[in-house]
C-alpha cells in the first residue's frame, strides 16, 4: 500500500513480568523521513523497537508496517535492525563482509549459498558505508562506528524500506556520528525511512526531521526544535534537565 | 617395537576397528555441533540434555525402540521442563536446569538399575567403546549421517541464529524453529556420543572441541573444519592410549582433548596466552 504509513503503532503495551516498559504506546511514521526517538535509559525505546520485530509480545495494541502485518513486511525483508552494542557478541567469529551477506538470507535459497546478485549487493552496500577496505575484518576489529555503519550496510543489502536503530551513537566519537548522520540522511532522502533512538540530543537537528519523545508512552511528536524545548524535555527526562547529557561512555575502540 | 606396530597391532581386533569409526564420526559430528553451542552460549543446556536423554534411551532399550527415538523425546521434554521452570517462577535458569537435567539423569539410574541385563545398560552410562557391535555401528553411523547433514545444509542459518536472532526474524526467518533444530540435533548427537564416551561424558565432546577452534581462528567457516579435525585426532589418539594403557577409553578420549584444548589455550598465536602476552607486551613497547 503506497500512501500507509510506514509504520504504525497502535496502543501496544508490553510488561515484563511487574515492569510495564511500554504502556498504550501509538505512533504513526511517515515514509521518507529520518525520526528521532529520544528517551532516556528504560523509558522503553528498544522495547518499542523489539515488538515492531515481533521479539516480545505485546499484551495488547497492535503494529502495522506498511499497512500490513510486520510478520509479512519481514517474509520480504522490509525491516532492517540495528542492534544496540551490548546485544552484540563482538567477538563472534564473522568477518564484516560475513554479517552484511546476512542481509540477503532472506532472499536466497534454503541454502543461502551467495550467487554473483548477493555479492553484488554486499559489494554496493559495504562501498556505500565505506567499509569496502575493511570487508575482511573480524566484526569486533571495528571502531565503533564502523560497526554500526556494518550493520547498517547489512540493512542496505537486505533493501529494507524501514531501519530500525537503536542507540547508534553510543560509543561513536564526533567524527564517525557526523560519518553516520549524513549517511542516514542520504537513506531517508532516497525515500526510506528511518526510527533512530538517541539520547543524544546534540546531534537531534542534523540528523532528524521530527522527534518522539518516549516515556513507556509517546509523550511528543513533532518537529525537532519543538522537542528540545524545556518544558518538554523535563516531562521526558524527569525534572533534572541536567540529566540530557548525552553517553560519552566510550570514544572509537 | 616401531611406531607402525603400535598403530596397526590393535587394528588386528575387530572390536578395535570398530571402536575407532565410531570414535571418529562420533568425534566429527559432536565437534561440528559443537561450533555453536559454544556460541550460542549453550554448553549448560548441552550438558542437560546429554544427561536427561538417559532415561529415554533405558525406556527405549525395554521397549525394543531405536535410542535416538527415547533420547529426541526426552532431550525435549528437559527442554520444555527448564523452560516452564524458569518461566513461571522466580527460580533463575541455571537453577532450572540443574534441577531439571539431574532429576531426569537420576530417573535414568533408576531405571537402569531394577532393568534386567544391567551390564548392557551401565556401558550408556560410562561408554563402552571396545564394545560396540556392528548393529551399535550401524545405528550410530546413521544418526550421524542425518546430523551431519542437517548441520551442513543449515549451516549459514544457524550461524545467524547465533550471531543475531533478531536478525532472523527481521529476514522472515524463526528463531524458534531454528533454536530447536538445534536442541532436536544436540539430542541425536547426544546418542551418538553417548555410545563412546558415555552419559557423563558426553558434553565434553560437545564444548570442548568448538571451544579449543575458537581460540585458533576468527572465521566461523573455519572452525567447521578445525573442531572436527582436532577433535577425531584427539579421540584416536585416545582410543590408542587406552588399548596401550589398558585404560578407560572413554576417559582417555575425554582427557587427551582437554590436553589439546590447555595447549591451545596457552600457545595459540592470536587467542591464546602466549599470544595475548605478546600483543600486549608489542602494544606497551609502542605506548613508550
Ligand atoms: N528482558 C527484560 N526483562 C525484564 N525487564 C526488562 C527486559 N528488557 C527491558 N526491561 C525493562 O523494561 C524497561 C524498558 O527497557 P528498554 O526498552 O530496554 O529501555 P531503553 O532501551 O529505553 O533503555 C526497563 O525498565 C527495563 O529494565
Ligand atoms: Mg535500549
Amino acid at each position: 500500500m503506497a500512501d500507509a504509513p510506514a509504520l504504525e503503532v497502535d496502543a501496544v503495551t508490553v510488561r515484563y513480568g511487574d515492569v510495564t516498559a511500554l504502556d498504550d504506546c501509538s505512533l504513526t511514521l511517515t515514509r521518507g523521513r529520518v525520526h528521532g526517538l529520544i528517551g532516556m535509559n528504560g523509558s522503553g525505546k528498544s522495547t518499542l523497537f523489539k515488538a515492531v520485530m515481533s521479539a516480545v509480545r505485546p499484551q495488547s495494541g497492535t503494529v502495522r508496517v506498511d499497512g500490513e502485518d510486520p510478520a509479512r513486511a519481514r517474509a520480504r525483508s522490509a525491516i532492517a535492525y540495528v542492534p544496540q552494542s551490548e546485544d552484540v557478541d563482538w567477538d563472534f567469529p564473522l568477518s564484516v563482509r560475513d554479517v552484511v551477506m546476512m542481509g540477503r538470507y532472506g532472499s536466497m535459497g534454503p541454502m543461502r549459498r551467495p550467487r554473483a546478485a548477493d555479492h553484488a549487493a554486499v559489494d554496493a552496500a559495504l562501498a556505500r558505508v565505506e567499509l569496502a577496505d575493511l570487508a575482511g575484518r573480524q566484526i569486533g576489529r571495528l571502531s565503533g562506528g564502523q560497526r554500526k555503519r556494518a550493520f547498517v550496510a547489512r540493512g542496505l543489502a537486505q533493501g529494507a524500506s524501514l531501519l530500525l536503530l537503536d542507540e547508534p551513537f553510543a560509543g561513536v566519537d564526533k567524527r564517525s556520528e557526523r560519518t553516520i548522520v549524513a549517511l542516514l540522511r542520504e537513506l531517508a532522502d532516497e525515500g526510506r525511512t528511518l526510527l533512530v533512538s538517541t539520547h543524544d540530543l546534540h546531534a537531534l537537528p542534523q540528523l532528524a526531521d521530527d522527534a518522539i519523545l518516549l516515556l513507556r508512552r509517546t509523550l511528543f511528536h513533532g518537529s525537532v526544535t519543538e522537542a528540545l524545548r524545556p518544558e518538554n524535555l523535563t516531562r521526558a527526562f524527569g525534572m533534572d534537565l541536567g540529566d540530557t547529557r548525552q553517553d560519552d561512555s566510550g570514544g572509537a575502540a | 617395537m616401531s611406531i607402525i606396530d603400535v598403530l596397526v597391532e590393535p587394528l588386528q581386533y575387530d572390536f578395535m576397528v570398530r571402536a575407532l569409526l565410531v570414535t571418529v564420526i562420533a568425534a566429527v559430528v559432536c565437534a561440528l555441533l559443537s561450533c555453536w553451542l559454544v556460541l550460542v552460549g549453550w554448553s549448560l543446556m548441552g550438558d542437560a540434555v546429554s544427561h536427561a536423554v538417559l532415561p529415554g534411551v533405558v525406556l527405549a532399550y525395554i521397549m525394543g525402540a531405536p535410542f535416538a527415538i527415547g533420547a529426541l523425546v526426552f532431550g525435549v521434554l528437559a527442554v520444555v521442563l527448564i523452560g516452564v521452570v524458569r518461566g513461571t517462577s522466580r527460580v533463575k535458569e541455571d537453577a532450572a536446569i540443574g534441577i531439571v537435567f539431574t532429576t531426569l539423569f537420576a530417573l535414568g539410574l533408576v531405571l537402569v538399575s531394577v532393568t534386567p541385563s544391567q551390564t548392557d545398560l551401565s556401558h550408556i552410562i560410562f561408554g563402552n567403546i571396545l564394545g560396540v557391535s556392528s548393529t551399535d555401528l550401524w545405528q550410530i553411523a546413521i544418526l550421524a549421517a542425518v546430523a551431519f547433514a542437517a548441520l551442513i545444509l543449515k549451516r549459514r542459518d544457524l550461524t545467524l541464529y547465533a550471531f543475531d536472532p533478531t536478525h532472523a526474524r527481521a529476514i522472515g526467518l524463526s528463531p524458534r524453529v531454528l533454536g530447536s533444530l538445534l536442541l532436536g540435533l544436540l539430542a541425536v548427537v547426544s546418542v551418538v556420543a553417548l555410545q563412546v564416551v558415555g552419559v557423563v561424558l558426553v558434553v565434553a565432546l560437545l564444548i570442548i572441541p568448538g571451544a579449543t577452534a575458537y581460540l585458533l581462528t576468527d572465521r566461523f567457516s573455519r572452525m567447521l573444519w578445525i573442531a572436527p579435525l582436532i577433535s577425531s585426532l584427539c579421540s584416536v589418539v585416545g582410543i590408542y592410549l587406552s588399548y596401550w594403557l589398558d585404560a578407560a577409553s572413554g576417559g582417555l578420549v575425554v582427557v587427551v582433548q582437554g590436553a589439546a584444548f590447555a595447549l591451545v589455550y596457552l600457545l595459540s598465536p592470536r587467542h591464546g596466552l602466549l599470544g595475548r602476552w605478546r600483543t600486549a607486551r608489542r602494544g606497551a613497547r609502542v605506548g613508550h
